[in-house]
């Protein structure tokens, strides 16, 4: 019961031993020393430990890593192509999205998620009638609030977030 | 080589670019090495067992349970953890007596051989106390209150020029008001933590600091130890916002931890809830502020007087009026602090102590003079601007609070702005806008020294033990390296956040560069006076941050102003800010990307601060309740809209040979009181204690 077959930035983990009550963000940070992603709360609240999922960003921190036998998970250190950065990291760095950078992992998995969500027409709070999402600033910031920053670099976050949408071609 | 000459004006070519943080693409990629995730073998977990009541003693300890689970190593308690050898801090001062002075204080630790392990065995650990009354209730009609020697950073506590009281009572006009602003909590993302491992008599500290030196020279005397026994690490911090900035009782646990397991790390990290009792916070304020002046709006008067709250076990005394004593020119002028001490968590250092919660209410005192006066309130302020420091009476080594509202109403379109209040309905929200100043203090702290030397692969190595906690002082510091050698950015390879590297101070008080930068720019000039400019390989040279003889002729601090836009649902009270300007004057810019970095971000806790940040002291308890991001709000993505930065171009050659003054505090100072003053005007609704939540609006 505590084996876990887990994909991880495209490489297959067999684990054993997995205690039932390790979160999904323990088992990357302290067993296989994936660090990037962040424990800001534990509790789900700020967003720092934000991860893909089969493609679905989640906070790692609130879940069990036993619940994702089969999964493939994209953490922050899966998203460059060798010395190419993905272009969010990129643009993070040009607009300055970030002071300390404790939160920034957590941003850049996030918005790659919230791209993917606006991009599959999942509307939010502010989407108006929900028929047409349109990536404004507005839906940025909705999209993104789950991800907290105390440095407050949010106004350059957007701007690299927007920056990375409007290069990106439709897909 | 004399003082003057090392503070001698740098010649500036990296300085001021825009150069994109050279730690980048580490944090992105997520490489960066933050305290918990250096890579050790055989670590060890620790998590804290804490009291659970405010006031009393520890009776008893039960371990059975604990000491029965499999996987744990150790159990620590007053009964068996290493004695310290000072009990001069007794914040630090943990598990060695049974006494408790708050609730939350440590009064144990499980170690054990996994997280899950340590928190589940130390949830076993069963106490049994001699409770007594505790006291947390915080008043401004207690008859307990008391001054204490000094206030925060060294002030005086009370002061008074001419007869304050005499003016107010003959001034045309009188603003007589208390404001008063919450207990509230640094919160950096990164939660403190200290990894330790103890051997062979040296502890090895990742820790997440603001002063690697600062840090062990407070832990050495603690633990019998000279400093250099103490190695502490911190390459990278997330954030700090003062709250790492002084050792706090979990680097003490750690180490005592480590020492219970000789030669195996143990890793700890505060939950975010504990970091609500145990790494300090900016204390609850109740201020009155009276303002007397004649109708053309020339003040006579100024008086502040601050009530806060410290912990019974240690005083801090946040500095609060001491910004009034220079921000502007009246003949009289008087300040008092006085404190409470009250059974609670030790309040701390928070992002510009003192300035934060004074400006709001002076700053809202001015507001509220000029509606009373019938004046602009930017023509006020222009009216009361100090030709010298009103205190020293020393002349200002450069003040410029009147360019930075002039280029900030340009900018802002403020000329356009019709005074009256609640004049403005947009699709159902009320509209306003509002202007405070800032002020921040330029600091330069003694001590910091710095080593070059000339590698074989043509770069110069530069050395401090200084730290990065976001502030971008990687970037900001290899710039000045650059100039102060005379050569490219990519010459230069920095080394901080190692007590391996030479001494620096801590990082606060916006202090960083110009104490860290003045050390750098004296070796680079030592090391050219000695090795010339084609040195040979090998080559190297240190020197202290010089002596600044300028410091005594002149007053040295940084001004700004800001500027708020508000909307006010005129249904549900809930306000929004769609614009926010900050016009700054800091002497010379370093790096305009990271400063700006740091500015917006300033004034985006500041927003937070003005509209959502509020501890709750549950007084019957003794406990902060709203320990979570869910009951303390912070900003988020949501609530920040259009916020910008700029400065005038200055710089403060009295400063440093940099002439830069500090930038990391002020963009915060001032901010709630712009934004309060905005919803006045778009309201009519005077809001004088934070945080303005939409109940107050409801009129």
């Amino acid at each position: 019961m505590d084996a876990l077959h887990i994909a991880i930035n495209g490489v297959a983990h067999d684990l054993k031993g997995v205690d039932a009550r390790t979160t999904l963000l323990d088992l990357l940070r302290d067993r296989l020393h994936l660090t990037g992603s962040k424990k800001g709360c534990d509790h789900g609240q700020c967003g720092a430990c934000t991860v893909l999922v089969n493609g679905r960003r989640i906070n790692a921190c609130l879940s069990l890593a036993l619940t994702h036998e089969g999964d493939a998970i994209i953490t922050i250190e899966g998203l460059a192509q060798g010395d190419t950065l993905h272009p969010l990291q990129a643009a993070f760095i040009e607009h300055d999205g970030f002071q300390c950078g404790y939160c920034t992992p957590g941003q850049i998995c996030s918005a790659i998620g919230m791209l993917d969500e606006v991009r599959r027409g999942q509307p939010s709070h502010v989407s108006g009638d929900g028929e047409h999402v349109e990536l404004d600033d507005a839906e940025i910031r909705e999209g993104m609030s789950g991800n907290l920053c105390r440095c407050g670099a949010y106004v350059n976050i957007v701007a690299a977030i927007r920056d990375v949408a409007r290069q990106a071609p439709e897909s | 080589m004399s003082a003057d000459a090392s503070n001698a004006p740098l010649r500036t070519r990296s300085i001021g670019q825009p150069l994109a943080r050279l730690d980048g693409r580490a944090k992105v990629t997520g490489a960066a090495r933050y305290a918990w995730e250096h890579e050790l073998a055989d670590a060890l977990y620790v998590y804290p067992v804490q009291a659970a009541i405010a006031r009393g003693s520890v009776v008893s300890v039960d371990i059975e349970a604990t000491r029965a689970v499999a996987g744990v190593v150790a159990v620590i308690t007053h009964e068996n953890a290493a004695k310290l050898q000072s009990d001069e801090n007794k914040e630090l001062w943990i598990l060695q007596s049974a006494g408790i002075g708050f609730r939350g204080q440590f009064i144990g630790a499980v170690i054990a051989e996994s997280l899950e392990i340590a928190r589940h065995a130390a949830d076993l650990v069963r106490v049994r106390y001699d409770e007594q009354l505790h006291d947390a209730d915080f008043r401004s009609d207690r008859d307990d209150l008391y001054a204490p020697e000094k206030v925060n950073a060294g002030y005086p506590t009370d002061t008074a020029k001419g007869d304050a009281e005499a003016a107010l009572r003959t001034a045309e006009v009188v603003v007589d008001q208390t404001y008063t602003t919450p207990m509230e909590h640094n919160n950096p993302m990164e939660t403190h933590t200290t990894v330790a491992v103890w051997d062979d008599g040296h502890f090895t500290l990742y820790d997440s600091t603001q002063g690697a030196h600062s840090l062990r020279k407070t832990l050495a005397p603690l633990f019998g130890l000279d400093a250099d026994a103490i190695r502490v690490i911190a390459p990278h911090i997330g954030g700090g916002f003062g709250s790492k900035g002084t050792a706090h009782a979990h680097d003490v646990l750690a180490c005592l931890a480590a020492q219970a397991v000789p030669g195996r790390p143990v890793k700890l990290t505060l939950t975010r809830q504990q970091m609500f009792q145990l790494v300090g916070y900016r204390t609850p304020t109740i201020q009155r502020i009276r303002l007397g002046a004649n109708r053309h709006g020339r003040l006579a008067a100024i008086s502040h007087d601050v009530i806060e709250q410290t912990s019974r076990i240690k005083e801090f005394a946040e500095q609060t009026a001491v910004p009034t004593r220079i921000m502007y020119a009246a003949p009289n002028c008087r300040t008092t602090h006085r404190l409470v001490k009250l059974d609670v968590p030790v309040p701390s250092w928070m992002r510009a102590p003192g300035e934060t919660p004074g400006m709001f209410a002076l700053e809202t005192a001015m507001d509220e003079l000029a509606i009373a006066c019938q004046l602009d309130p930017i023509e006020l302020r222009v009216r009361n601007d100090a030709e010298k420091d009103p205190e020293s009476g020393k002349p200002w080594s450069h003040r410029d609070l009147v360019g930075c509202l002039r280029k900030g109403a340009r900018h802002f379109d403020w000329d356009r702005r019709n005074p009256a209040p609640r004049a403005r309905l947009r699709d159902g929200w009320l509209v306003g806008t509002g202007v405070a100043a800032a002020t921040y203090p330029r600091y330069r702290m003694p001590g910091s020294v710095a080593m070059i030397r000339y590698e074989s692969d043509g770069r110069y190595v530069v050395r401090m033990g200084a730290v990065d906690i976001g502030t971008g002082t990687w970037t900001a510091l290899t710039q000045i390296a650059a100039d102060a050698l005379d050569c490219p950015v990519g010459a230069i390879a920095l080394d901080i956040g190692d007590t391996h590297f030479p001494n620096a101070t801590v990082e606060g008080g916006s202090s960083g560069i110009s104490s860290w930068g003045t050390a750098i720019v004296a070796a680079a000039r030592a090391f050219r006076d000695k090795h010339g400019a084609n040195p040979e390989v090998g080559s190297e040279a240190s020197a202290a941050s010089p002596d600044n003889p300028e410091e005594e002729r002149f007053a040295m601090h940084s001004f700004g102003a800001h500027f708020a836009e508000v909307a006010v649902n005129a249904a549900t009270g809930e306000v929004r800010v769609p614009r926010m300007l900050g016009v700054f004057s800091v002497g010379r810019i370093i790096n305009p990307r990271t400063a700006r970095s740091q500015f917006i971000g300033g004034m985006t806790m500041g927003l937070s601060m003005a509209l959502h940040e509020r501890s709750v002291m549950d007084a019957r308890f003794g406990e902060v309740v709203t320990h979570d991001f869910a009951e303390y709000h912070i900003a988020a993505h949501a609530d920040v809209e259009d916020i910008d930065a700029i400065w005038l171009d200055e710089s403060d050659p009295h400063s440093n040979a940099m002439g830069s003054r500090g930038i990391g505090e002020i963009g915060i100072v001032g901010v709630a009181a712009a934004i309060g003053n905005a919803v006045w005007h778009a309201t009519g609704i005077r809001v004088r204690d934070l945080p303005i939540t939409p109940d107050n609006l409801l009129a």
